[in-house]
């Protein structure tokens, strides 16, 4: 059996569930839709909406680096062939987690899952909140991402500089 | 609002339980008018599953936060389908207490 996929991590469903395309110039049959994975909308917003690099990018996501680019190659490539062959975009489906960004509320110890820009605590109303880094059993895949860059042992990451103690 | 807590008893001083799928029953806080419903968790002697059943029944409810001590690993990846919020209490508070923070 091969190894499963590890979830991928999106920030917010996006906007929009596709994009339909107008004024043909010439009559067309009608194609078949290009679906959009949520993972590849989400790697196509870190990387060219808003600039990070891929190697935050792929930290964002939870995946190693090289996976993020080919994540981010299958999305272009998906975009763009929405739009060179006039055939409509539909944002579906993929091994995701959606906004699974945990909180900690420091005035009544409770964890919880943070809401579309929610800036106060669900229970109690307070605002004095900080972000739950590792999760216990989070901990394992944490390492994972810090040990890998793809880039070989030698290469100076510098995130494998800081941690120096994640290579196998 | 209504706000669901997994409940070991079917009183306002009963404690929270800890588990989310297999508690006896759930108190459901209603935010509007501040009334309070015990239902019986009929999810909790499956043997398999219990906590999407559990979310089944509270979701039929239109419950839109759940508050436990844990969730299992499919609540998780559910709830966010749903649109319903996670909240983890590490504590072991009575049912009235949460009630009374819910209420700031």
């Amino acid at each position: 059996m091969p190894r499963p996929k590890i979830i991928r991590k999106v920030a917010d469903k996006p906007l929009i569930s596709g994009l339909k395309p107008y004024g043909m110039s010439y009559p067309v049959k009608k194609s078949e839709a290009v679906f959009l994975l949520y993972e590849e909308y989400e790697a196509l917003r870190l990387c060219d909406y808003e600039g990070h690099n891929q190697c935050d990018a792929s930290k964002l996501m939870g995946v190693s680096r090289p996976t993020l680019t080919r994540i981010c190659m299958s999305a272009r490539n998906k975009v763009s062939m929405a739009v060179v062959e006039g055939r409509q975009l539909i944002i579906e489906g993929g091994k995701v987690e959606i906004g699974n960004e945990w909180m900690k509320c420091n005035n009544c110890h409770c964890f919880f899952v943070k809401f579309q820009h929610e800036d106060s605590c669900p229970l109690c109303g307070s605002k004095e909140m900080s972000e739950v880094q590792n999760d216990g059993e989070d901990a394992d895949n944490e390492l994972s991402l810090k040990a890998c860059c793809g880039r070989g042992k030698r290469h100076r990451c510098q995130e494998r500089t800081n941690h120096k103690i994640y290579h196998i | 609002m209504k706000v669901a807590i997994s409940s070991k008893g079917n009183t306002i001083d009963s404690e929270m339980d800890s588990r989310f799928g297999r508690c006896k029953f759930f108190a459901i806080y209603d935010s509007e008018d501040k009334s309070t419903m015990f239902i019986d968790n009929t999810a909790a002697s499956l043997t398999e599953g219990a906590g999407p059943a559990a979310l089944q029944l509270l979701t039929a409810q239109g419950v839109s936060k759940l508050v436990s001590g844990d969730f299992g690993l499919k609540i998780k990846t559910l709830s966010s389908d749903l649109n319903v919020q996670l909240i983890v209490m590490r504590e072991n508070y009575t049912i009235e207490k949460i009630i009374n923070i819910l209420n700031h």
